[in-house]
């Protein structure tokens, strides 16, 4: 039975091998991803803020294009995990230790344990139960951390998390020049350890299992455990996604496990175009930017853009921004998806 | 004794609102396999519509409901046809989207409409009254809840086992190409289903409108608790939405009365271990 599946799995390597590019040689992606960054720093030096909070999120988006665009597991609560690492390394931040590296550490850890534990049962369950299991276990932890006032501070949020210089040298300005490159950083060694995770054998049996369940059981293939500890992969990066927002930003509040912020993670997957990592990259970019000019005028302005977004993109677009225009523009290989 | 009459009485009126409002997407997701995320659109826009109509042209509350409920039903008529339709069939992620989408352009319309504070619908002065019964004053509304609740319940009960659609219904549901084949026009049914199921929204978004306060985010706050009653009742089974409502809404109020700390956490535990327990739902079949 174990032959089979790593017949297929071979097999779905060697296909993959074959349409090598630009995009799929060993360090050009990781490299382009960080020279756009710098070229957004360069560009826009007074946003900082902004786009420090759009590279958190690239990484947030990332880890539920792991979940959902790789492994196909339907989740409207993976702000859970998000959450659950901001608030993890903003307290250990205030109470243990403020070194950075070791702090993300710690939020990747508590998003992974988490995900364990919800994923042993969310899993067993899939379709539209296991997407209401989602929404549950994400409620409960909201409420569990909003009742523990003495830890979290309840309504009023984490305030207060101040890290120590990373590695020692680079400290944390007021612009935040530092909170970004640091971010960057951590985005660029993510992208390329998921870009590793993806492609190999284990990544392929993933996406067997998204495209057909039955079948992947029918080879032999073990489809919960697979799914089980690509959701535990998916939540250690969202974990570190939210450890990053808690370390850069220096607050922690319960809208980081919201409902409202799984479903905008969610459109801005979709938006891209799931199952690929620069799906999720173009995706975010897309939304964090037009909600920066959008929401500036008007909240439910706002709401009827990415309502709209979200419908056009259903009607017109099945598979993703990303995969509409590359299709316009010939092959742009690479970002195809997988 | 009284606590616990206190809780059977709210709790079941509660109860009584979530199943009149779920009921409907109960049908629609068992009918058209479609996971609908904007079931509490056509809740809001009833309870919207109606304080609008009755604001804007004076009518009696009772004609106002009345006159909304059908608009609501209008209004799901071209939804359906150019939106919904479209993603029959697709995945769930799809159908996840759109109705998103559909959600925010809901929330956007009526804020920007009718502002974004809580808005009441002003009920005729009979209802608002109240009646005792032996342990305790209950204003008449929630009497109009239980007694509307139960009419729905007997009424779909009638519809779905004594009429000629009912049972085109319950073929679409069991095995749509089956049905078809069978020389039933199942996209009829789906458009008359869908219909019908934004039509009892409505009703129970402007019954409810007491427990469920009317205001621009409605549908996303209270979205969670109207799925919650549909998958733990099992998606197209009428009986199975009614339990699930009760069950729910007779454990949230409990919870509210007994510890108030941790209310929406025992909502949540009860959904969970119910779908732990029977993933399909208590009444639902194998899919």
């Amino acid at each position: 039975m174990k032959t089979s599946s790593s017949a297929l799995e071979l097999q779905a390597a060697g296909g993959a091998r074959k349409k090598r590019n630009l995009l799929d040689l060993p360090c050009i992606p990781e490299l382009l991803l960080l020279c756009a960054g710098l070229a957004a720093m360069a560009l826009m030096p007074d946003e900082m803020g902004f786009l420090t909070r759009a590279v958190t999120s690239m990484l947030f988006v990332l880890s539920l294009d792991l979940v959902l665009g790789y492994c196909g597991v339907v989740t409207l609560g993976h702000a859970a995990l998000f959450g659950v690492g901001a608030y993890a390394a903003g307290i250990y931040a205030i109470h243990l230790s403020p070194e950075p590296l070791t702090g993300l550490l710690v939020g990747g850890v508590a998003g992974g344990i988490v995900a364990a534990a919800t994923g042993l049962f969310l899993l067993r369950t899939h379709g539209l139960t296991c997407l209401m299991m989602t929404i549950a276990v994400a409620q409960i932890l909201l409420e569990i951390l909003n009742k523990w006032r003495s830890v979290t501070g309840g309504d009023d949020g984490l305030s207060g998390v101040v890290v120590r210089p990373v590695l020692g040298v680079f400290e944390f300005d007021f612009l935040g020049r530092t909170g970004f490159l640091y971010s960057l950083a951590v985005l660029v060694v993510a992208f390329a350890v998921m870009r590793r995770l993806v492609g190999s054998p284990f990544g392929l049996t993933c996406i067997g299992i998204r495209e057909d369940r039955q079948r992947m059981t029918a080879l032999g293939c073990h489809v919960y455990g697979h799914t089980l500890v690509m959701y535990v992969l998916g939540g250690v990066f969202a974990g570190i996604a939210g450890a990053l927002m808690a370390q850069t930003t220096q607050v922690v509040g319960l809208s980081s496990l919201g409902f409202a912020w799984s479903a905008e993670a969610l459109v801005m997957l979709v938006l891209g175009g799931m199952g690929r990592l620069w799906g999720a990259v173009i995706g975010t970019v897309l939304f964090m930017v037009v909600h920066h000019f959008a929401s500036a005028i008007d909240p439910f302005k706002w709401m009827f853009v990415i309502g709209g977004l979200l419908i056009a993109v259903v009607l017109l677009f099945p598979s993703g921004l990303v995969d509409a225009a590359s299709r316009l523009f010939g092959r742009l290989g690479g970002m195809r998806r997988e | 004794m009284q606590l616990i009459a206190s809780i059977l009485v709210d709790g079941i009126s509660y109860g009584m609102v979530l199943f009149i409002i779920s009921v409907g997407l109960s049908i629609t997701m068992g009918l058209m396999r479609v996971v609908n995320l904007a079931h509490g659109v056509f809740a809001m826009l009833g309870g919207y519509v109606a304080v609008a109509l009755a604001a804007w042209l004076g009518l009696r509350p009772e004609l106002a409901a009345a006159l909304a409920i059908a608009v609501v039903a209008a209004l799901a008529w071209p939804l359906e046809r150019w939106l919904f339709r479209k993603v029959y069939g697709r995945g769930e992620l799809q159908q996840v989207l759109l109705t998103i989408g559909i959600v925010f352009v809901g929330m956007a319309a009526v804020g920007t409409l009718f502002g974004n504070g809580l808005t009441a619908f002003t009920l005729p002065g009979y209802m608002r009254d109240t009646i005792d019964i032996g342990f305790r004053v209950l204003p008449k509304h929630r009497l109009a809840v239980l007694l509307a609740g139960g009419l729905v319940l007997l009424g779909l009960w009638a519809l779905f086992s004594r009429t000629g659609f009912g049972i085109s219904m319950r073929a679409s549901v069991d095995k749509a190409q089956a049905a078809e084949a069978l020389g039933i026009d199942t996209s009829r049914v789906y458009r008359y289903g869908f219909m019908l199921g934004a039509a009892l929204a409505a009703l129970g978004g402007i019954l409810g409108a007491e427990l469920l306060p009317l205001e621009p985010y409605y549908p996303l706050k209270y979205l969670v608790l109207f799925l919650a009653v549909v998958a733990v009742g099992g998606m197209g089974s009428i009986f199975g939405s009614f339990a699930a409502a009760l069950l729910l809404g007779l454990v949230e109020t409990a919870s509210k009365y007994l510890m108030p700390e941790i209310a929406s956490i025992m909502f949540y535990a009860t959904m969970l271990l119910a779908l732990s327990w029977k993933p399909q739902g208590l009444f639902g079949r194998r899919a």
